[in-house]
């Protein structure tokens, strides 16, 4: 056995694996992070696939990351600047559009404009949002507690989330659960009637997951549009100077000032146990690396399938690993154009192209939408969310000449008969085409296209089958349920070693929360003092 | 013009109204019970079709399971003439190769694998446990989260046992797991055949617009399956309905069909009873409503009457019907491929898949009707003869997914719709159209029109996950009792939600009867 020693190390540069391990270093580890790729962050990138141009060519907004950890780690002196992302708009078909302003009295105009009483139900509407906003947020940076255990530390969790929510009332509380419960459609016609107010509001809802907008449970993701939290701009979704690298970048750097060691070009082939204890991990270059402490930002299911041998995995945990559901539903476009497309909907200078922009103006053609996916096919008519960032970021294409970023929904793991470049391609025009119909100069304008499907993303950063997520959010694996019942709590199934990456509560999204939560609990194994920032009271 | 007083008056004489005013009888309340149409039981009840009226059926639950013991003792319903009926299995069919075959334990047929027959008699028995677990909640007014009253701590005291102790400690993981998502996933974690999975599937989503896709299946198949634990389903005999109503007569109670109900009076946010569509208006001490909620507020008590919150949440409920159902007489017995004669005595399933499932479901989305539709298919010819001209037959097939808001509207599309029905099971029984003498298709506009059921819903209500338990029908209307004192619902559309159970009605008698419920 050759190689150096670490007190932990990390597998895995994304940026829940670069949180865990900056504060694993703040308190004093020596910790070193292993990543397969040349590039750090995993699917938290800024990439130059075209000259000139930077490609956040996974992740592309950054609304849930937590202000606790951007102040917790001084993200802010190591680079990072969030520019907050106020408005969205969707195309309607008949050649006009919704826009959502920033401005809350535009906001408001622009509702009437489509339905007087819609108008009036968004105040109700805002209001009830974030009321669960603000009950959840305090959750994220919480370990959940096991319905298995009896031990004082969970039964006294349970009674602290139990004490919470009844500080509502009592139909504060059956209404919590209605919108736990609800699609995001149903939900929604509560409160507005407009086809296109109703589409607008529910296409976030879907995103990375493998349900339609009449889907139950979709409700709730609402909140991630609600729980964004940019320089104060509560609700607000941000966007990264410089790209999403610029957040990986900004842990990694903090993670370095802690003293912490990061390899490029490092790929794990498995985590040694010895004694029912982790106790390092050998890289596919044959290389042996000791530590006491093992930490996968991986994937539940390839932690488990790919990088344990399954002798060090007990059988049930390895069934669970295998049957996680972490189907991919999503398609990346990263284009780099020319000149500004113009949008002749639009009145000239219009704030709304600063935001997203959807094409799809009915609940019918976003359900639709997901019953192609339910076939194996990607959606002929599908939901693409649509940013140019370089208006306002600079540094993200040459002047006078943009970036655009496109995130399609829906997108199947593997169409009949497997993904060729011929069938990405035919994905990736299907896109263009629908943008095109709203923009006549768009598909000139277009210089380079990225076009990315779960194939690529499991290919290239690692996720299984493509799921941003690391495993969809259904009801079977969140909260203590996630990634598995009786493993939810970010340990393994031997000594030393730890998950921190979204596969675990609170999932996805580029939110730190799980490395975060992780390293909290590795601490606490090390009897070590907690590093980790406590969520913001409640304003 | 005031006749008469009761101490209640039940509206509706559907099975779960039935159910009610025989509790409500037996402890010694002068109880009325209206239904508007000449017949008793409801969906439950006969139904006659044909040029002369020569059919005859059981109008919409063409299946039984036998109801609770507790029930049945109760009501005495066995002295009054019940019988469980004939338990048949679920034979789902295949047009070119064997039958797979559901009986109570295990599984059989067609060209499944050892390891699903294996599995089979474990997974089942796991759900029931899982049912079982959730029985205290079923068999009880659903428990208030706050301000909890007349045993509702002991409700979830129990539930919470029974869950964390009656289960132990991994089935207990494993139904957390599960008790909110999808059968689909469910069931492709522990079968392989796409026959077997798509038979229980279409038990998950059957009479809701759910495909096995749908998050919220397992619970409503765990609601399900709560039912089913007293024993295997039966052709629907038509005693069920009888002896309710001799078991609520016997003990007082006065049933009088052909006697609608226009509106419940309410004075000053309290009901004092109901006016007939003839003008006369019966006083009473509490009026409960058998039928659908929506109705009842919406209809019988008055938007003008509600809280407008509450009138507009009752507007919100969802529930718009998908199964049609599909009567034939036929000259003789049907020939479907790969099974035998006496096989046509049980549950004939054609859910060849899920995916098969899942994409006739999508067209009902969109108000259309599946191409490839789902059926569910008795014949109660012959279990009972008398059903039919002698030598003839007669067959009963819910058909999903047929919705209730058709595209194009139902009275011009019907024969449309038929033709392809037929079509469809012509191709699992070469010949059948050419035996039909007669035939009448239900959609659920039909059943809403016939059965009072809004937009003709089997279960008055999804049975999705926020519209259950203490949700169901709606909070602030969910343990029987109402925003409009003395006025109580009891049907299908209350927890624990559609199937001829009974417990509604049951569940809201014992409501009405808790000690100073009613003065």
């Amino acid at each position: 056995m050759t190689g150096k020693s670490y007190d932990a190390i990390v597998i895995g540069a994304g940026h829940n694996g670069l949180t865990n391990a900056a504060f694993l270093a703040r308190a004093g580890l020596r910790t070193l992070v292993l990543e397969k790729n040349h590039y750090t962050g995993g699917a938290t990138v800024s990439r130059e696939l075209h000259e000139g141009w930077k490609y956040s060519n996974c992740s592309y907004v950054c609304s849930l990351f937590r202000p606790e950890i951007y102040n917790a780690l001084d993200l802010g002196r190591h680079g990072l600047k969030v520019i907050p992302l106020t408005a969205s708009m969707t195309f309607k078909q008949d050649g006009d559009y919704f826009g959502s302003y920033h401005d809350p009295h535009a906001r408001r105009r622009e509702l009437m404009r489509h339905n007087l009483r819609d108008a009036d139900a968004a105040v109700r509407f805002d209001a009830d949002v974030m009321r669960w906003c603000r009950l959840i947020r305090g959750f994220l940076l919480r370990t959940p507690p096991d319905p298995g255990s009896f031990r004082p530390r969970d039964a006294f969790e349970f009674a602290y989330l139990l004490k919470k929510f009844y500080e509502l009332s009592e139909n504060q509380l059956y209404e919590f659960i209605r919108f736990f419960t609800m699609s995001i459609a149903e939900y929604l016609e509560n409160y507005f009637e407009d086809e296109t107010i109703l589409a607008h509001y529910s296409g976030g809802s879907i995103i990375g997951t493998g349900l339609g907008v009449y889907s139950p449970g979709t409700a709730y993701v609402l909140l991630h549009h609600a729980m964004g939290d940019v320089d104060g701009n509560i609700g607000a979704w941000g966007f990264a100077r410089g790209g999403m690298g610029a957040v990986s970048g900004a842990i990694a750097s903090a993670f370095q000032a802690h003293g912490g060691e990061l390899r490029n070009d490092a790929e794990v082939a498995r985590i040694l146990v010895s004694g029912n204890k982790a106790v390092g991990v050998r890289l596919t270059s044959g290389e042996e690396l000791m530590a006491r402490i093992v930490v996968s930002n991986l994937d539940a299911r390839r932690t488990f399938t790919k990088i344990m041998d399954a002798n060090d995995v007990p059988p049930s945990l390895l069934e669970r690993a295998r049957q996680f559901k972490i189907r991919g539903s999503s398609g990346k476009l990263n284009i780099a154009l020319d000149g500004m497309p113009t949008f002749p909907a639009l009145p000239d200078d219009s704030p709304l192209t600063l935001g997203h922009m959807h094409f799809t103006d009915t609940l019918e053609r976003l359900e639709r939408a997901y019953d192609d996916w339910k076939d194996d096919r990607w959606s002929a008519d599908p939901y693409a969310d649509t940013l140019i960032p370089s208006q306002y970021d600079p540094t993200l294409a040459p002047p006078g000449k943009h970036m655009m970023t496109v995130f399609v929904q829906y997108c199947p793991v593997e169409p009949d008969g497997g993904w060729t470049d011929e069938k990405r391609d035919r994905f990736g025009r299907t896109v263009i085409d629908q943008i095109a119909d709203y923009s006549p100069d768009f598909k000139d304008l277009i210089l380079h296209a990225e076009i990315r499907t779960p194939r690529e993303l499991e290919d290239e950063v690692g996720l299984t089958e493509g799921n941003i997520f690391q495993g969809e959010l259904t009801f079977d694996q969140l909260l203590f349920n996630r990634p598995f019942p009786g493993y939810a709590q970010y340990r393994g199934p031997v000594k030393g070693m730890y998950m921190c990456g979204s596969s675990t509560h609170p999932g996805g999204g580029v939110m730190g929360a799980p490395g975060t939560n992780a390293a909290r609990e590795i601490l606490r194994d090390l009897r070590r003092p907690d590093t980790t920032p406590e969520a913001f009271s409640d304003d | 013009m005031t006749t008469d007083r009761y101490d209640a008056v039940v509206i509706g004489a559907g099975h779960n109204g039935l159910v009610c005013a025989g509790y409500l009888a037996n402890a010694g309340m002068r109880v009325l019970v209206c239904e508007a149409s000449p017949a008793i039981g409801g969906m439950a009840a006969e139904r006659r079709f044909g040029d002369g009226k020569q059919y005859s059926l059981p109008a919409l639950a063409h299946l039984q399971f036998p109801v609770a013991t507790t029930l049945r003792e109760d009501l005495k319903l066995d002295s009054f003439g019940y019988s469980a009926g004939d338990p048949v299995e679920t034979v789902t069919l295949a047009r070119d190769s064997e039958p797979v075959i559901l009986g109570a334990e295990n599984v059989r047929g067609g060209t499944l694998g050892d390891a699903d027959i294996a599995a089979y008699p474990d997974f089942s028995k796991r759900y029931r446990e899982f049912a079982a677990a959730l029985a205290p909640l079923f068999e009880t007014k659903p428990p208030r989260l706050r301000n909890p009253a007349g045993g509702d701590r002991s409700t979830f005291m129990r539930l919470g046992w029974k869950v964390r102790f009656g289960l132990g400690r991994e089935n207990m993981y494993e139904f957390l797991r599960v008790a909110a998502i999808n059968v689909y996933d469910v069931l492709n974690e522990v079968f392989d055949d796409e026959r077997l999975k798509a038979a229980i599937a279409f038990d998950a989503v059957i009479g809701n617009a759910m495909g096995p896709r749908t998050p919220g299946t397992v619970l409503a198949w765990l609601q399900r399956l709560h039912s089913e634990r007293h024993g295997p389903p039966a052709l629907s005999n038509g005693t069920l309905v009888a002896a309710l109503a001799r078991s609520a007569e016997t003990a007082g109670a006065v049933i009088r069909p052909g006697c609608e109900i226009e509106r419940i009076v309410v004075e000053n946010g309290r009901a004092t009873g109901v006016a007939l569509a003839g003008g006369e208006t019966l006083e009473a001490g509490i009026v409960v409503s058998g039928i659908d909620p929506r109705a009842t507020f919406l209809r019988l008590v008055g938007a003008p009457q509600l809280d407008a919150m509450f009138a507009n949440r009752v507007r919100q409920i969802r529930g718009a019907g998908v199964v049609g159902k599909l009567h034939l007489g036929l000259e003789g017995l049907p020939e479907f491929s790969g099974i035998d004669a006496s096989q046509l005595r049980d549950r004939l399933l054609i859910a060849p898949s899920m995916r098969h499932i899942e994409r006739a479901f999508n067209a009902s989305k969109y108000g259309e009707c599946s191409e490839h539709p789902v059926f569910e298919i008795t014949v109660p010819s012959l279990a009972d003869p008398s059903l039919a001209p002698e030598g003839r037959h007669v067959m009963s097939v819910n058909v999903a997914y047929l919705p209730f808001g058709l595209k194009g509207g139902w009275a011009e599309n019907r024969s449309a719709v038929v033709r392809h029905l037929l079509a469809e099971l012509e191709s699992y029984a070469p010949g059948i159209a050419s035996q039909v003498t007669d035939h009448e298709l239900l959609s659920p506009a039909d059943i809403e029109r016939d059965y009072g059921a809004v937009e003709g819903h089997w279960h008055h209500g999804e049975l999705s996950i926020h519209q259950s338990l203490m949700l169901r029908p709606l909070y602030g209307a969910a343990q029987y009792d109402t925003p409009v004192e003395r006025l109580y619902l009891c049907s299908a559309g209350c927890h624990p939600g559609g199937g001829v159970t009974g417990l509604p009605g049951r569940n809201a008698a014992k409501r009405i009867l808790e000690p100073g419920a009613v003065s």
